[in-house]
């Protein structure tokens, strides 16, 4: 049967569309079956889990405080320098149950489709999906699969759950930067947000880019084995940037931030961009990086712990925790005044001229 | 970076303001007239390394916020009529009009597009002839060559979807305007160095002689501003008022000579009204007569617009330098970068949303009377 047979009576079962998303694969029916058995599933390899699939995942663990984070990726385009929407889904989770010092134990993905979505650009995101989640050492035991009509989703989002597993010897808190700290950041910025815009507005600057997302755990593990208690806070300063990240470590804390412009590591493709465009490197996205707040007496030894991994080969400190001006975030800048990083307000607009 | 850090060494910017130290004697106050150089100016909180005295008075450069309430209302009401496809600068998207801003029409289903050069409107014209692309043509001269060659492409190519909302104005004038304004205190510029780049410098030397003012040419790097501000107060202390060029890696005596000619061919000067400012005779630029199919506004007949200014926002006063934002009752409380009264708090080059986002939150103290 090549195409819908009229003399079957009922609906015409698009069985035979094979490169295209169809509402029916939203259905819950066989189409919606097969789409997980012939594209989703197989994409994740040895890291799908066992058994059945069920609606909920029981995961059990002995004991230690588990961590628990959900996250919707809707970036557009899907496809970027570094990394897609798939990688990304599951690098964002693990990075954020990574802030609370939690190993991953688990994943959930589910996929809203837009109807008409090539089915050869959901097997890409899949199987980056699969390997990044290998890579991770996270298997993904449960998911769920959704289509809805043209025009009512923009292609493809991922929604991506992660449960872990704390690791004994450090419980990181927003609330936990002190007087005194180090602020710590594991690599350079605005990759990842100068990649996506440049590659979303064709604007060329893709070209020496390439996204940063990376799984952040690994990192994290060194850092509490090098620092135990002496890790108050982990920020991933992805949307909004580094200047988000502090200001809400510094809101939560109670405490003063003092960064050094200076100290900020700044690809030089992503300051031309900025300078260009007119935007502030400190709002810009990240999703391989993270910012630390420890206490003096072993920062150095998280730093060295930091420099000695792939993914914090670029640590530098970049400033420290006042007890003056609670909630507030101070950037000393190039020519040695000061003033505030304030968050970011709505969309980042590039400028007129 | 090059071209960049070797204008932000910190070194070097000591040296600079040990030598403006030892050069001012006396209070003086300097106008920055682009939006840009108040951006660094604000951010890097240069004014508040300078010497006691040396006050910066912010000028009116800021393209986004000097475009008239009128022409934003007209934007909004031409991007919301079916079958337009509404253009723009990322920044005058959230400016609020009177009733309405470009983002909340988007999210209402218009098409409003972020461009990066007004030859991405064309392109988009020439992609999609059954819609009418509008660019909201705004700035100052230095925008306009681009706005320029983007028309002599269009008719280049016999478009007939496209069109400019002009809001061009003009910095010389506007100089002229503050030095005339009651209450000036500005006495010496610093030129805006990308305007100067198109347009040259020779331009200021009526300005010169008629007010005795010193001008500037100035860049916006940090080097470039305290360099702009020594040459400024040396030329005040030993009481000469020329044209200098701080910028002349990018500025030459005659500018762009091409570039002029685009803005000549397919403009022509007019009157023209700045936000909070007022009408300045001779100050903006409208479509000559042969591109009049260009102009949006002639195009689309809107109705009677009926224009709504806040009374609370004093972004006039700010514009032209009577007044810092901190001056304002509304500053930092009902209005914010996130709930702007005017312009000034939108635009990332605006005095307004400098001085938000830089934390600032009382005025500097006043110096006293002005020599």
């Amino acid at each position: 049967m090549n195409a819908a047979d009229p003399t079957d009576g009922g609906c015409p079962v698009p069985g035979r569309e094979r490169s295209r998303v169809l509402l029916g694969h939203g259905s819950g029916g066989r189409l919606s079956a097969e789409l997980i058995g012939e594209v989703l599933l197989p994409a994740l390899g040895a890291a799908a889990g066992d058994g059945p699939l069920e609606d909920a995942a029981v995961v059990t663990s002995a004991g230690p405080a588990l961590a628990l984070s959900t996250d919707a990726y809707v970036v557009s385009p899907l496809f970027f320098a570094g990394g897609d929407i798939g990688c990304l889904a599951v690098h964002g989770t693990v990075n954020d149950l990574a802030m609370r010092a939690a190993m991953p134990l688990a994943l959930c993905l589910a996929y809203v489709i837009e109807e008409g979505f090539p089915i050869e650009d959901l097997r890409r995101v899949a199987a980056s999906a699969g390997a990044a989640a290998r890579a991770a050492g996270v298997p993904v035991v449960t998911g769920d699969t959704k289509v809805v009509g043209r025009g009512a989703a923009d292609g493809l989002f991922v929604v991506s759950t992660g449960l872990g597993r704390r690791l004994d010897g450090a419980a990181p808190s927003a609330a936990g930067a002190a007087p005194g700290d180090a602020v710590l950041l594991s690599g350079t910025l605005g990759n990842h947000g100068i990649t996506v815009l440049s590659t979303r507005e064709g604007l060329g600057f893709e070209a020496d880019l390439r996204s940063d997302t990376r799984p952040l755990h690994r990192l994290v593990e060194a850092m509490v084995t090098a620092g135990g208690d002496a890790l108050h806070a982990l920020r991933d300063p992805t949307r909004g940037g580094l200047a988000s990240a502090v200001n809400e470590i510094a809101g939560a804390s109670g405490v003063g931030i003092e960064i050094e412009e200076t100290a900020l590591p700044v690809p030089g493709p992503v300051r031309a961009a900025c300078e260009l465009l007119g935007l502030d490197v400190a709002h810009v996205a990240n999703e391989g990086c993270l910012v630390a707040f420890v206490a003096p007496d072993r920062a150095e030894r998280v730093l060295a712990a930091m420099r000695a991994r792939p993914e914090g080969r670029d640590a530098v400190r970049i400033g420290t925790v006042r007890d003056r001006e609670p909630g507030t975030v101070w950037l000393r800048t190039a020519v040695g005044s000061r003033r505030v990083l304030d968050m970011l307000v709505g969309e980042q607009l590039p400028r007129i001229c | 970076m090059r071209y960049l850090d070797e204008y932000r060494d910190p070194r070097l910017a000591a040296v600079l303001l040990e030598r403006l130290r030892g050069v001012a004697t006396r209070p003086w106050r300097l106008m920055e007239v682009c939006g840009g150089q108040t951006h660094t100016i604000v951010r890097q909180g240069i004014d508040e390394l300078l010497p006691a005295g040396i006050r910066m008075i912010h000028g009116p450069g800021c393209p986004v916020c000097v475009t008239p309430l009128e022409t934003l209302d007209r934007a909004m009401a031409i991007a919301a009529r079916p079958g337009t496809l509404f253009t723009s600068f990322g920044d005058m998207l959230r400016v609020p009009g009177s009733h309405t801003d470009l983002l909340a029409l988007r999210a209402r289903g218009c098409d409003v597009r972020v461009v990066y050069s007004p030859m991405d409107a064309v392109e988009l014209a020439r992609r999609h002839p059954d819609r009418h692309v509008v660019f909201l043509a705004v700035g100052f001269e230095t925008t306009a060559p681009a706005n320029a060659m983007a028309v002599l492409r269009a008719a280049g190519l016999g478009l007939a979807n496209f069109s400019l909302l002009v809001s061009h104005v003009l910095v010389p004038p506007a100089m002229t305007a503050v030095l005339d304004a009651p209450g000036c205190r500005v006495q010496a510029f610093l030129a805006a160095g990308h305007v100067c780049a198109v347009m040259g410098w020779t331009q200021y030397l009526p300005l010169v002689a008629r007010y005795r003012v010193p001008v500037v040419v100035t860049g916006f790097e940090p080097l470039d501003l305290l360099e702009g501000i020594l040459m400024a107060v040396t030329q005040l202390e030993q009481g000469r008022a020329e044209v200098e060029n701080q910028y002349a890696r990018a500025v030459r005596r005659e500018g762009n000579t091409a570039a002029q000619e685009a803005v000549r061919r397919v403009f022509r000067v007019a009157d023209q009204a700045w936000r909070g400012v007022g009408t300045i005779a001779g100050s903006g630029l409208v479509l000559a007569e042969e591109y009049a199919a260009f102009d949006a506004a002639r195009r689309f007949d809107v109705g009677r617009l009926v224009v709504r200014e806040r009374a609370e926002c004093i972004a006039g006063a700010v514009l032209t330098g009577t007044k810092v934002p901190t001056d304002c009752g509304a500053y930092g409380t009902a209005c914010t970068p996130r709930t702007p009264l005017g312009a000034p708090m939108v635009s990332s080059e605006g005095t307004c949303a400098a001085y938000y986002s830089a934390g600032r939150s009382a005025a500097p103290e006043d110096e006293g009377a002005v020599p």
